[in-house]
This record gives C-alpha cells, structure tokens and sequence, in this order.
C-alpha cells in the first residue's frame, strides 16, 4: 500500500507525514484531543471558530480570507467531533501544490506559516481574545446548536444518544449548550485555550506531494509546545442492563424519523471490531444489507434504513424514515434482522461479499486526504498500531462464528420515534 | 481514440465516438485505488413533453417520471443490481437533476467486470406493473423525507417563484399524487426515446489502461443491435423574462429562519465557450460580492445577518439558468433587502475593483485545482459541461481570459431587479 505514515514524535505533539503524489493540493489537519466535560464542552465548540476568524497580524477575518485567496483560493475550516469519550477539535487547511500553476509561489511554507500563525498568534490582548470576535462567534454557536433543529435527520440521531447516552460524558452535544454561551468571557476562553495548548494530546497531519525532510524542517520552525502527559478519558463503564427504553416525540413534520440505539460492547482496538464491522456490513451497513433489502425493497416503507456505528463508544446505530402508522411495523421488521443475525441467517456469499464492500470502502476513503487522515487519527484516539493493510487482512479472516458470536453480544438500550401531531 | 494532453495539469483524457453514437471518455489517474465510472443520459426532470421515439404526437408525461424510471432500472428479474454490484466490491448509485440521469459505480477491484454490469444494467430494461407499484411506496417516503427538508423547500422555493412555464420548477421526484399516475408503459416509451447511446455519454476515470477499456466497451455495444435514432424532439413552452413571484414564506416546524435571494437567469439559449465564460464570469461576481474575504460578507456576518450557512452560487442549463444567495438567518427581511441593495450597486461597478478580480481568479483556479482532486468531480461534471457543449478542461484559461471590462458588462447585463426573488422559511408560529 502506498500509504506511508511517517510518525515523527516531537516536543508535545506528534507530527505524521504522508508524502503522496495523488493529489494537486496539500492538506494540512491540526488536531487537538480532551476528554468530553459538560462544563468546557461550550467553550471547546467556540474555540477553534474563534482561531480561525483571525489572528494578530489578520485582524480582521476579510484580511485573513483574502490572504487565503491570494494562497490560490487556500481552504480554511474548522471541525468538531466527538470520538468515544473524546472532544475532538480540527483545524483544517488545503493548499495548491505549486508545481500545477503557472507562477511557483512557495505554497508550502507560506500556508503552513498562516496555520502556526492562526494557532500560536491569535488576536488576543492582556490574556484575552479580541471581545468583538468572540460575541460575533457566539451568536454564530447560538445558531449553529439551534439549527440542528431544523434538520430533522440530524435532530433525531441526536436525541437518540442523548436518551441513550443520559449521564456519560457522550450524550454532551458536539456544540455544547446554548445556556452555557452567555458566560463564556473573552478572558476566560483564552485560558481555556492556553490550557488546551498545554494539555491536549495534539496531532499535525500533512498529506501532499511533500518531502518529509522539508515538512519535518518547517515544522520545527513553526511548531512549538510544551511537553505534557495526555489525559485519558474514564474508560467507559459497562452500563448496567435495564429495560429497553422507548421514547415518542411529536412534532408537526410529514414523515416518522426512527432511529434506533444498541450497545454493541466492542470498541476499536478489541479483537472482535473486524467482526462487528462484517456483521454492520450485513446487517445495515450497504444497498445489499438485510435493512435496506427488507426494510425498503420488501415492505416498502422507507426510502432510507441504513445502520451504522460510532466504533470509539461501542454503539449501533439504525436510522430509518416512514409513515407515522408503520412504527410497529418497521420496528418488528428490523428485530427479526436483528434475531436473523445472531441466529446465524445469513450465507457464506454474503460474508464474501460484505467484505468485498467493505474493503472497497475502505481504499476508497484513502482516496481523499481528509478521509485518510480519518481512518489514521482511528489510531491516536484508540492508541493502537493498526496499519491499512492489517486492517484489510483481518476484515478478510473473520468467520460466520466470530459473526455469531459478536452479534450476540449486541444489546438493544432506545427506541426513538420522532413522530407527526396527529395520532395515528 | 484521440488523446488529449492538458500539461499544466499532468492530465490525459481518452476520447471515441462509437458507431452507435456513444461518447465514451477515459482519464487514467495512476496512484489513485479507485475507478470511478459514470454512465449518463441527457434525460432529467424537465424533459417532460416531447415527441417518443415511434410515436408521431407530442406528450406530456408525469411529474417525476425520469427519477422514478432511476430507481426501476436497478431492479431486474433475478433481483437488485446493487447485489451484483456489491459481490464485485463495488458500490452504485444513481441520480436525477433537472438535465440529466447518471447511473454510477466506484471501486478499487473487478473494474472491468463492475463497468460491464454498469453498461449491461441500464441498456436493460425490466419493468413490470407490480415493481413499478411497490417502487411507489419507497419514493413516496423520498418525498416526504424532501417535504421535511427546509433547505430543500427554501432552494425549490426559489425556482418557483422564478419560473412561469419552465418545467425547471417542477419537484425533480415529483409528488405523491404525480407518480401514482406512472405505469410500466409510461417508463418504456420514455426509456426507449432517451436511453439510446447517441444521447448518452459514459465516462471512466482511474488507475485504468484506456485501450483496454475502450475494447471493452466497443465489443460490449457491438454485440447490441441498437438501430440509428433522429434527435430526440423537446418542447419547452415560451418563458417570461420577469419572475413568476417576488417573494414568498414557507411556514415550517423550524427554529431559525432561512433566507434566499434569487436571480433569474438570461441569455440561456447559450451553448459552449459562451456559455462557460458567461457561467464563470457570474460566479466571479458573485464570488467578488460574496466571498469570505469580501467587505459585504464581513458586514453581514457582523451585523449578526448571516452565519456558516451562508452560500452562494450561479447555475446555468440550456433554457434556464439562477443565481442564489443566502442562508440561515435571525432577521429574513433585513438580510433580503441588504443582499438585493448589494446586487443593485454591483450593477454600478460598487465593490467591483480589478484587484479584487485577480484575487477571485487565483482562487477559483485554486479551487478547481482542488476539485480535479475528486474524480467524482471530473466525471460529472465533464459531463454536465459535454451536454451543453463546453469543456471542463477549459475552465483555467477562460478563468485566466476574464478582464474587468468582461465583469462589468456581466454585472449590468445580469443583475435586473425585475429578475430578483425572494423565498423565506419561517418558524410556524
């Protein structure tokens, strides 16, 4: 595989080099990683809108955008996540490669320069970011929490893992709270932010067509930190069964959005992951899955049913949308998958052609920068040494046993229903 | 074949017309793992009156037909083609626009084996009264899944507001009541007049040998007797100059209102270099006006008007064309009127200087850099610009072409208050 991480450990974060001829651009992500806190989770959401909006020698976030636009239309952007346990904050830049344009500016150093700068060089005075940018960040958060909303998909996963989730640390929203915006000071999210600089298990990626002598060069220039011991998140505790829990809401929208949550009890890193992977593939993961196929094509009453999993947390995931009147009908459909699975229902054809599809997915995903960056940052957070073509290797060597097995480990915990107003 | 060199970009794009009248195009991309290959009609949602091939009177076919004919074309007699597909470790897809229908696969094993069932599977129809029944059900719930979708409702809105006659305003999956008219005879008649392969284009981009492919492909439409076609004949219904509607509110289950300013296009009866200069040239403005680094966008966010869903773009097909700004935002009428006002002065040369329009062109040749990254991007849209006859490859030197006379003469020809609309999602009170 021509994927050839180079992992340069350096004074308080990890530098990883992937040189790549594939693309016309260069890609540079900034990770910063902390345990998910309900009292910091707000301010972490803010900060790295904050950073990115300008710097000291930017002041404004039109000089900082043109100067972008002068780097041949440089990308900027920035990304939260929650990972497991973890609040993952991303600053993310793309840059075009010089050899493609007709006048060689030096691209590299130049756009790497903006990124320390955008870090290490905020617009802050007297320990304090710039007041005017953070008010104007924080009516934009304010926005940004309410309009998950507005997206009734996204509003339902949500409420799912809130139910589900309720007093572990992943049912914090990846935004935070919309109370716990006014309280946020200039002054107190700079000492936030110090301490996250000094705290936080902190990984710069870079992917391009890139010498990694050079890249390791420029970044000793740019980079500096602290040394640190990195917090680990309270590994999870196992939650003690209880009953499935069932929650209906009601709003005035034209089609039931169920969403449905189980505890797998496998994460990254266990050995039973690759099975669990294989068993979603057949489960719910593709066009081919026992969800799509009896959910849609048999019944007809969805046009999306689909599974997925958040691997750090050990959950599955169904997502499905129909007729308010179907619930019963949907839910008992989508059990009997469930039972099929761990009754060993499904062929050696199917396994075969699950991984086919997964291993697919996969290669594909290393295609993009920012997905290749992705499936390797799967490491940092599990803090495990799987290289892509291990991962390859032991999708392919999983049984229909290790299927079975893993399948029956699977708990149902929430049965979501997001519903219309009328009762049908 | 014919080779195509692009230098600068250290691309080389394959190119031959077969007998039947098939387009096929082939870009290798070495060090990629995937194939990426499109197969698409110039067939969408706004063909919907024309003459059927065999038949001698103009029709008028159901809202939504071409979407549903997408969906019917993946099932056959021995079961879904996304089964064959997935036991080759490939993933499919399809989609509807206004334009055109693609039907597609990605994947980084079995190429040749994947492109055959992709060819195979769309030049062979099977469609019977009870599967097109059951189909009706599931696109049913696709609509509703739109229907709860403000964004989509505010981006539809606008078109219709726009558009008098112009089947563009029509919903691209139709309505619950439109498809419920479509029978099995309605999708032959309409497969057999635009799934010919002299109105259709196939494009292949990755890590492939182009000469084996072409083989491939060539022996695969020999063995197929398609009979030559005449041009297929279209009827689009004279369109008013000005807008349908100034402004509409769509009331919706939401917390935050959304926004949308809309221009309706002229000079849509463009066609290549034209046609991509004028397309380029909008979207330089509207980047010039719009763009993050431009004065107007930093007022508006700091008026509080606007936040990151702020977006902006500029479409243009044969025989419509709009141009749409907006977002999210706390005050629909405040932000409405400031992104009308801006166009105004745009129309007077405000805001427009020629540095900024040399800022623009670095990053939109940046950008198109980026997306040539993707060979979704390239397939697509090589496609999209090869039916209204431009060329993808051409977009750096015409970028490169656009002077500020160019700009200006665009902004005063474009802007014209009576081509503005407005459309507004507002929280149900």
């Amino acid at each position: 595989m021509s994927k050839d991480e180079q992992i340069i450990k350096k004074n308080g974060y990890t530098l990883h080099v992937v040189p790549t001829t594939k693309y016309k651009t260069n890609t540079f992500v900034w990770k910063m990683k902390a345990p998910l806190k309900e009292n910091e989770a707000t301010m972490r959401a803010l900060l790295p809108h904050v950073l990115q909006s300008s710097t000291k020698n930017f002041s404004s976030s039109t000089k900082l955008r043109a100067y972008l636009d002068d780097l041949y239309g440089g990308i900027l952007y920035v990304d939260l996540s929650k990972k497991g346990d973890y609040h993952i904050i991303s600053i993310i830049m793309e840059i075009a490669n010089e050899k493609f344009l007709s006048d060689q500016e030096p691209l590299l150093k130049k756009s790497l320069s903006l990124l320390s700068e955008i870090i290490f060089q905020p617009n802050a005075e007297n320990n304090a970011f710039d007041k005017e940018t953070v008010e104007k960040e924080k009516r934009t958060l304010r926005q940004r929490i309410q309009s998950v909303y507005d997206d009734k998909m996204r509003y339902a996963s949500n409420r799912l893992v809130e139910e589900m989730c309720k007093g572990e640390p992943y049912a914090i929203h990846v935004n935070g709270k919309i109370e716990d915006i006014d309280a946020i000071t200039p002054e107190r999210l700079y000492t936030y932010y110090e301490k996250c600089l000094n705290e936080d298990e902190i990984d710069l990626y870079i992917v391009g067509d890139v010498k990694v002598e050079e890249v390791e060069k420029i970044a000793d220039e740019l980079f500096h930190l602290k040394d640190r011991v990195v917090q680990k998140a309270k590994s999870l505790q196992p939650v003690e069964k209880r009953d499935v829990n069932e929650v209906i809401e009601r709003q005035d929208i034209k089609q039931g959005k169920l969403n449905i949550g189980y505890r797998t009890n496998v994460k990254y890193g266990d050995h039973d992951y690759f099975a669990l992977q294989v068993f979603n593939g057949l489960f719910g993961g593709f066009a081919h899955s026992k969800l799509f196929m009896n959910v849609r094509e048999k019944a007809s009453l969805a046009y999306y049913a689909a599974s997925r999993l958040e691997s750090h947390k050990g959950l599955l995931l169904v997502m499905s949308g129909i007729e308010h009147k179907n619930f019963d009908k949907t839910v008992d459909i989508i059990h009997k998958q469930m039972e099929a699975m761990k009754n060993g229902v499904f062929s050696e054809n199917e396994i075969l052609q699950t991984k086919a599809v997964i291993k697919n997915q996969l290669l594909e995903t290393m295609d993009t920068s920012r997905g290749l960056v992705e499936v390797l940052y799967h490491n940092v957070i599990s803090q495990q040494n799987v290289n892509l073509s291990d991962w390859i290797e032991r999708i392919e060597q999983v049984t229909k046993e290790e299927i079975i097995s893993v399948a029956n480990k699977i708990q149902l915990d929430t049965i979501y229903f997001l519903t219309g107003n009328e009762v049908a | 074949m014919e080779k195509i060199v692009f230098d600068q970009l250290k691309e080389e794009l394959y190119y031959e017309k077969l007998a039947n009248g098939l387009d096929v195009y082939i870009l290798p991309k070495q060090g990629f793992n995937k194939t990426y290959a499109t197969f698409t009609t110039k067939y969408g949602s706004i063909d919907n009156h024309f003459q059927p091939i065999n038949g001698t009177e103009f029709i008028k076919v159901p809202d939504g037909i071409a979407h549903f004919l997408e969906h019917k074309l993946f099932e056959k007699e021995d079961g879904d083609v996304f089964q064959q597909f997935s036991k080759q470790g490939a993933s499919a897809n399809a989609f509807t626009s206004f334009t055109r229908t693609a039907y597609l696969f990605s994947a980084t094993s079995n190429v040749e084996e994947n492109l055959t069932t992709l060819i195979d599977f769309v030049q062979a129809p099977y469609f019977t009264e009870q599967t097109v029944e059951k189909e009706k059900g599931i696109i049913g719930q696709e609509i509703n899944m739109y229907d709860d979708n403000a964004d989509w409702r505010l981006y539809f809105g606008v078109i219709e507001n726009m558009y008098h006659q112009h089947p563009v305003k029509i919903d691209i999956a139709g309505t619950i009541e439109s498809i419920s008219k479509i029978t099995k005879d309605m999708l032959y008649q309409c497969y057999e007049t635009f799934y010919h392969p002299s109105n259709m284009l196939l494009f292949i981009v990755g890590p492939v040998d182009p000469n084996k492919i072409l083989t491939l492909v060539k022996e695969n439409q020999e063995k197929k007797p398609f009979k030559d076609q005449p041009p297929i004949q279209r009827i689009f219904e004279e369109e008013p100059i000005e807008v349908r509607e100034k402004i509409k509110k769509i009331p919706m289950h939401v917390q935050s209102s959304k926004c949308m300013v809309g221009i309706k296009a002229i000079d849509v009866q463009q066609k290549g270099k034209e046609m991509l200069k004028n397309e380029l040239t909008i979207n330089v403005l509207l980047d010039m006006l719009f763009g993050q680094s431009s004065d107007h966008y930093q007022a508006l966010y700091d008026d509080g008007l606007i936040d990151d869903t702020f977006s902006y773009d500029y479409t243009q097909e044969s025989g419509f064309g709009f141009a749409m700004v907006g977002g999210d935002t706390q005050n629909p009428e405040e932000l409405a009127r400031r992104i009308k006002e801006i166009f105004i002065s745009a129309k007077n040369g405000d805001s427009l200087t020629e540095e900024g329009l040399e800022r623009v062109k670095k990053k939109k040749i940046g950008t198109f850099l980026r997306a040539i990254n993707s060979p979704e991007y390239i397939a697509n849209q090589f496609t999209r610009y090869a039916f209204n006859e431009m060329d993808l490859f051409d977009v750096v030197p015409t970028l490169e072409e656009i002077t500020y006379t160019d700009l200006i003469q665009v902004a005063q020809r474009f802007i014209d208050e009576k081509r503005m609309t407005v459309c507004q999602v507002v929280p149900k009170s």
